[in-house]
């Protein structure tokens, strides 16, 4: 019961496809297969959910330009694009699509959703590395703090502090921390990822990587990574924040239970000191379960980037899904839904490598 | 008659959330304590909706003529206008209506399904669950927000009356929770088939179906208050987040928290900071209370992380000495086999 119920707080740090293999002591190159082929089964049950679940409300076409075409016009438009034929012809086309790489393409402005990828991808990449790094530089020493002073005042705060965390939709603390710090007191840019003339300077560049930062550096120009690091702050922030609580009750419930180890208890019979006991020795294998944990949080991050960037006009992969779906372009939506499930299942995958490799206990 | 009193005082005492307030101690109690008057509150408010807000939630003007658009708070409006032209604090206080609809609908609908099909799943095994487990791992794996999103357009195409909006979002929200009620009670069915008191069930003849919903379905559903408790805080931020994104409720059909605060986002840029504060705030607060009430039941069903009653903070010893014997039992072993065979 206990373990079911921590699950629930610590998004389970299941490698779950691989629960089935237990027993079979079996080397890091099995795991890696086993692992990797559950990837399509994954993507495929999702992107056949999104598919039944999109077109059970009719075809893209009409639901885009239903109210703007003719029924004539809207006819030709159906069959032109195949929604006319069998649906499970369209879906068995589709898979195939998916499976070369075409996520279809956006019925408002025409635009492949893989080429989305390319010019919105970096945007959301970069906004989700911020907030990563906001959460582990937050999150993993409060946790420690949090474990050391374990029912102590200090504990109390740092506890409620992180269930306020969770409990703040990442859209309010967005637009609080906009208020407090770009109205307010006028410190920090409003939205956006960076200023017209450093975007302007940045386009100028030879191969852009997309991320603002990196090409900020290349260009040399100390303004532009300042201003670029200007726009960051409060996104990253926001983003951070929340990831930060999690990762926060994370580390202290593990540290607390590795305290209670038998070498920690060895340690400490010899004179090690509490602090040093929570700082070197209790802390350790406590991270395991934040790299596993980091996986299914690139799922919540996803998602929070979404809100995230609509809050700051962030131009990422989030920001141009609101934007198709107040065009009811389901097309789109559709396109940027199941390549976000790709991503999620293959950072999954990567991540669950990194454990594999880390911990051996992980590779069942 | 002192008999009587003792066994209703007990009784009471065993109560679900009672017996927990009792069992914790210090700040253990003190977070129980303060998440379940926010969740009082909460409730009350949107029970009583109608009586406590000054306006109706889609009311632009009364006797004086229209409210006026983004008026700040003080004067006839305490809470001030949206950009809108409707009173802040009627629609926070409505808001709350909505978020006990959808909450109780996609809670009762989730656990309904996912309860089933992990008993059934879990207890039968086979092929069912092999497929049921991929599936669930895949839809919980994914971001939940995208997934509501892809629901709520598959159930009304964006947007609808109260009702239809009230279903959609708590069906969107539903089809994201099943999966976590499906791991939980499968993994603690597949771990009761295995006692020796199902077996015992299958020697004296018990069918299937009363193993399963009998004796399985009784002690697997014992972490149910907590994940309910969990999730309806996370359903409420995911229906906040469907709001945000312009999936909500319209707002002449109920008062939606994450609709006006995306209505906001523009004010805020202008420092009009009251339209987005107090539905933020109506959706952290209650969020923590509800997260407050589950983190404690949490930590209170954990023996590693309870806190022990020292000894010299225990009550008189003739008060506490049987009850807390019973209270500890109690929870040692979650999930008692001698209470299940009797």
């Amino acid at each position: 019961m206990s373990q079911s119920a921590s699950a629930v707080i610590n998004p389970a740090p299941t490698p779950t496809p691989t629960r089935r293999f237990r027993g079979i002591t079996n080397p890091l190159a099995r795991f890696l297969i086993v692992r990797f082929l559950l990837i399509f089964p994954t993507v495929f049950i999702l992107v056949t959910m999104v598919f039944v679940l999109m077109r059970s409300i009719g075809d893209p076409i009409t639901a885009a330009l239903g109210d703007r075409l003719t029924a004539a016009q809207l006819a030709e438009r159906i069959s032109a694009a195949g929604y006319d034929r069998p649906i499970l012809v369209q879906y068995f086309e589709y898979l195939g699509q998916i499976f070369t790489g075409n996520f279809g393409t956006a019925i408002s402005d025409g635009r492949p959703v893989s080429e989305l990828l390319v010019t919105y991808g970096s945007a959301t990449l970069e906004l989700a590395a911020y907030a990563v790094l906001v959460a582990l530089i937050v999150g993993i020493p409060l946790g420690m703090t949090a474990a050391y002073f374990r029912d102590k005042w200090p504990d109390a705060v740092l506890r409620v502090a992180a269930i306020l965390a969770y409990a703040t939709p990442v859209f309010f603390a967005g637009l609080l921390l906009k208020l407090v710090f770009a109205v307010w007191l006028k410190v920090l840019p409003v939205a956006g990822r960076a200023s017209t003339r450093t975007e302007l300077q940045l386009t100028s560049l030879d191969d852009k990587s997309g991320i603002y930062l990196i090409d900020a550096i290349r260009l040399g120009s100390p303004a532009a990574i300042g201003d670029v690091l200007s726009h960051a702050v409060l996104p990253g922030l926001a983003l951070g924040l929340l990831t930060a609580g999690i990762f926060m009750r994370l580390v202290r419930t593990n540290v607390i239970g590795s305290l209670s180890m038998d070498y920690v208890d060895a340690a400490r019979s010899r004179g090690v000191s509490e602090f040093r006991l929570v700082r070197k020795h209790a802390y350790k294998p406590a991270l395991i379960p934040i790299i596993t944990v980091i996986g299914l949080q690139i799922a919540l991050l996803l998602g929070g980037a979404v809100l995230t960037e609509t809050t700051f006009e962030w131009k990422g992969l989030g920001f141009k899904l609101v934007e198709y779906l107040g065009a009811r372009d389901f097309v789109a939506v559709q396109g940027i839904v199941v390549l976000l499930a790709v991503i999620v299942a293959l950072t999954n995958f990567i991540v669950d490598i990194i454990a594999a490799i880390i911990d051996p206990r992980v590779r069942y | 008659m002192t008999t009587t009193t003792s066994r209703l005082v007990r009784m009471w005492r065993r109560l679900p959330v009672v017996h927990q307030v009792h069992q914790a101690v210090g700040l253990q109690r003190g977070m129980l304590v303060a998440g379940l008057i926010l969740t009082g509150i909460f409730l009350f408010t949107a029970l009583f909706a109608p009586i406590l807000a000054p306006y109706g939630f889609s009311q632009l003007r009364d006797d004086d003529g229209t409210f006026g658009a983004q008026v700040p708070p003080g004067g006839e409006h305490i809470l001030g206008t949206t950009v809108g032209g409707y009173d802040v604090l009627s629609r926070v206080i409505w808001g709350s209506r909505t978020a006990v609809l959808v909450i109780v609908v996609a809670v009762a609908l989730s656990i309904f399904a996912g309860v089933l099909l992990g008993l059934v799943s879990g207890y039968l095994g086979s092929w069912l669950d092999r497929v049921l487990v991929v599936i669930s791992d895949a839809v919980y794996a994914f971001p939940t927000l995208l997934l509501a999103i892809v629901a709520a357009i598959a159930i009304s195409g964006g947007r609808s009356s109260f009702w239809g909006g009230v279903f959609a979002a708590a069906i969107s929200i539903t089809v994201v929770y099943i999966p976590q009620y499906f791991r939980v009670i499968r993994a603690e069915t597949v771990r009761i088939k295995s006692e020796a008191y199902v077996e015992s069930a299958k020697v004296l003849g018990a069918s299937t179906p009363r193993i399963m919903f009998r004796h399985v379905f009784r002690n697997a559903t014992r972490t149910l208050p907590l994940i309910f408790t969990l999730n309806s805080s996370e359903a409420i931020l995911t229906l906040a987040g469907l709001g945000f994104l312009g999936f909500g409720i319209e707002p002449s059909a109920a008062a939606e928290w994450g609709y006006d605060l995306n209505k906001s986002i523009s004010d805020v840029t202008s420092g009009i900071w009251w339209t987005s504060l107090f539905p933020g705030l109506a959706i952290v607060l209650v969020v923590l209370g509800i997260t407050l009430v589950g983190e404690s039941l949490n930590d209170l069903a954990d023996p590693r992380l309870r806190t022990r009653r020292r000894a010299e903070q225990s009550a008189p010893i003739l008060e506490t000495s049987a009850l807390s014997t019973v209270d500890l039992d109690d929870d040692e072993s979650p999930i008692d086999p001698l209470e299940a065979r009797s």
